[in-house]
């Protein structure tokens, strides 16, 4: 049977097919959708969200060493939280098949950075395997499942947003019913003591060079023979572009195992051709040891090493051809993107941008956007988690430089509380930070698209879970003073703030109302409207940053469509000339 | 590569482009096509600018396209077709949805929505201007303006070769077939 499916969806097949039985991912795009997938593939195998990358890295290892195929999957940043357990894991190998999916972020459409996470591969010394479209997402999820067996080896599963958001035909296969190894304990091999890994390493540099030979031998790497004037080494996405860019006689040596690399067939492939390329996306990571291997080629003094590839770039780079464009003359403006009409994060931050002493410490979701314009409210954002632990450095290097004038704030979101933003609680309440900590809960993982963490009281196969309370968990910690406040409400959410200013006991708020696009909350909608009369045309209002409100003929007016009633705007306005109408 | 063509679809989060490109790849691939569909979930997409790329052939490799190398657009807000006209063949043809939603830095005031959108679009490139928001009004819903849109590129990019009206019937749910089948009537009759 065939089926059109993105790269996402033909990777949970592939998980599926593979006779995987337990996944755990944290979400984070562009690898959300595979485990949003999963749970269709019930009760053939389990699927979970974990708080964090790390636990879901764990977690598939520990069902890989009980005896099971497992597979974890986050976004690139997601693999620098989960390193720790996946360069121990190499030396300890595996039980059932271990893959640790990595969906990289070229070009950076929705993430803070464009890491190339082919180099943790090499790092961590883990086998890894790319494919480079849907019918690939899914066939080399299998072949990655034996190479982890055969190999004793974690598999690195690195795919790209194109590969994971691009949609090919792909014809479906079965599931291999996979039986659970026997689980037999064994202390040397997974147990990384100093000893064991002494142990464990020469077996695993063991395992690289018979896996080396196998990747030269294996169907996942062919040569597509054409022309003797070109030869071009690629995997990946940028297999696609250059096959497009390339003239039809170029012959091709197109890698799906790309750790290690299959060094051997490619002096082969290389001694067919007179001139030969590497095209890959970001870094020169296949040329820099193709290079290294005494094998001349050409490859990123043209391709760029930032951003996304496409076939036109790739062509212009390696030939200069010029794309044949017309320019309309026209000045076009930004879509910058801003939180919804009705985001309960929006008074939270427009309280904060009203107060120039307020340092304020974000974190990664869609409260990122309380950086935009016209709020301007958030001084960092470096990571998940971040907010906390950042807002404690700045407050201490205040203090150490007599710094006296600031108030410093750490903001998370709920989902990122339970992801690393804990760690950060703890560290401020024992190490005595001046820091208030403020976790905005809206009640879900907003930015990725909706998924349960475990404030939202639902796992990812649909059933009920206690929900752990932050104001039980900061109770714990000995924050004594939790002020929860709905942050709509403008007057209070001041008020909370300067209690927590004032407070001569630690102090943390909780901002709680839900999503508004929660679908199964009914939410309190309604609609705003600006009376014309009143309205001078001051344009506090467009202060709160939403994008239902804009100015019309010199007043105020909201765009019916959009609003949805907070009265956010209506609390901003000196005038009173906005009000919500009827229900 | 040389049969391959590529289909751009550009609008504002939220004006309904993934059910028309949903469509396009169901009837392309009915109709035997190797078809390739990319799109890209960003950041807080709602209002912010969004495309699609539908590329079919007898053999499609890249899933996205270059500068210079869609050979129709289909853009569902008019200053979305500027923005993405690079994007494009000379000879391409631009099928522009004559509707205009503000951006946040116009609604607040600090610029203007640019003029003449649609007259530079036609200056450069071979367009189909509609007014597919007013079109879908007067059949009484305007959530079918981008099936009014979708046949409109059907009958400018001709692609009238494939029963449309049977993957419609194939796609949709009852309760809105009807309304959507009259709206691509109308986008055809252009």
């Amino acid at each position: 049977m065939k089926k059109f499916m993105s790269g996402n969806e033909a990777a949970a097949r592939g998980v599926y097919e593979s006779g995987a039985k337990v996944g755990s991912a944290y979400p984070g795009p562009p690898s959300t959708e595979i485990f949003e997938d999963l749970p269709q593939y019930a009760p053939e195998l389990y699927c979970e969200w974990a708080p964090n990358e790390k636990v879901a890295a764990e977690v598939a290892y520990g069902a890989s060493v009980a005896g099971v195929r497992s597979v974890c999957a986050m976004k690139h940043v997601g693999v620098n939280v989960a390193a720790d357990p996946i360069f121990t894991a190499a030396y300890n190998g595996v039980g059932g098949g271990y893959v640790i999916i990595s969906a990289d972020d070229p070009s950076m459409h929705s993430s803070q950075n464009e890491q190339d996470n082919r180099y943790y591969a090499r790092a961590a010394k883990i086998a890894m395997v790319e494919p480079s479209d849907s019918q690939e997402c899914k066939d080399f999820m299998k072949a990655a499942h034996e190479i982890s067996e055969r190999f004793d080896i974690p598999v690195l599963y690195r795919v790209t947003t194109r590969v994971c958001h691009s949609k090919g035909i792909v014809e479906l296969g079965e599931r291999e019913n996979v039986a659970a190894k026997p689980y037999v304990k064994n202390i040397a091999k997974n147990v990384s003591a100093p000893a064991n890994a002494k142990a464990n390493h020469p077996k695993l540099e063991a395992n690289l060079r018979e896996l080396e030979k196998y990747a030269c031998t294996s169907p996942l790497n062919r040569m597509e023979l054409a022309g003797s004037k070109i030869g071009v080494v690629t995997a990946s996405i940028a297999y696609q572009y250059a096959k497009e860019a390339f003239p039809a006689d170029a012959s091709f040596l197109k890698l799906g195992i790309t750790n290690p690399m299959p060094m051997e067939l490619v002096r082969e492939f290389a001694a067919k051709v007179d001139k030969l390329y590497v095209v890959e996306e970001l870094e020169p990571y296949m040329e820099e040891q193709i290079r290294a291997a005494g094998i001349e080629c050409v490859g990123k003094e043209l391709i760029p090493n930032m951003y996304e590839l496409n076939p036109e770039i790739v062509s212009e780079s390696v030939f200069g051809t010029k794309a044949e464009t017309r320019d309309p003359g026209c000045a076009i403006v930004a879509r910058p993107p801003a939180l919804c009409p009705g985001c309960p994060h929006r008074g939270f931050f427009y309280t904060m941008s009203k107060h120039k002493d307020y340092v304020v410490c974000g974190d990664i979701g869609c409260y990122t956007l309380g950086s935009a314009d016209p709020l301007r409210a958030i001084d960092t954002v470096v990571c998940m988690g971040g907010g906390f632990s950042v807002a404690m450095g700045m407050a201490k290097a205040f203090e150490m430089a007599g710094q006296t004038d600031k108030k410093v704030f750490g903001v998370v979101g709920d989902s990122t509380f339970f992801h690393s933003g804990m760690t950060g609680a703890a560290e401020i309440i024992y190490n005595k930070g001046k820091v208030i900590p403020v976790v905005l809960d809206n009640s879900i993982t907003g930015m990725t698209g909706h998924q349960e963490n475990p404030g939202s009281g639902l796992t990812l196969m649909g059933e009920p879970a206690k929900n752990i309370l932050i104001e039980d968990v900061l109770k714990a910690y000995g924050y004594e003073n939790i002020i929860i406040v709905d942050p709509q409400d403008l007057k209070a959410m001041q008020r909370a703030v300067d209690d927590a200013v004032a407070s001569t006991v630690p102090a943390a708020i909780i901002t709680r109302r839900p999503c508004l696009l929660i679908k199964k909350i009914k939410h309190d909608i309604g609609l705003c409207r600006v009376d014309a009369e009143k309205c001078r045309g001051c344009k506090a209002c467009l202060k709160v940053g939403c994008p239902a409100i804009f100015m019309k003929d010199g007043k105020a007016s909201i765009d019916a469509t959009l609003c949805v009633g907070c009265t956010v705007c209506a609390q901003v306005c000196p005038f009173k000339a906005i009000e919500r109408m009827g229900e | 590569m040389s049969n391959v063509k590529s289909i751009l679809l550009v609008g504002v989060g939220g004006q309904g482009t993934i059910l028309v490109s949903k469509l396009l790849t169901s009837g392309l691939i009915k109709a035997g096509y190797d078809v390739k569909m990319s799109e890209v979930h960003g950041m807080a997409q709602r209002g912010g600018s969004v495309s699609t790329q539908v590329r079919y052939g007898d053999k499609v490799y890249s899933p996205i396209i270059g500068r210079g190398q869609a050979d129709v657009l289909v853009a569902f807000e008019k200053m979305e077709a500027v923005r993405y006209a690079e994007f494009l063949k000379p000879d391409a043809i631009a099928v522009i949805n004559d509707h205009e939603i503000v951006p946040l830095p116009v609604a607040a005031g600090l610029t203007e929505y640019p003029q003449g959108t649609v007259e530079a679009m036609s200056g450069a490139f071979k367009t189909l201007v509609l007014p597919a928001a007013e079109i879908a009004d007067s059949l009484g819903n305007s959530r079918c303006m981008n099936i009014v849109l979708f046949g409109a590129l059907v009958k400018a990019f001709g692609m009238t070769d494939i029963d449309w009206k049977e993957v419609m019937r194939e796609q949709l749910k009852p309760s809105i077939l009807e309304i959507n089948l009259k709206a691509f009537d109308a986008g055809m009759a252009l």
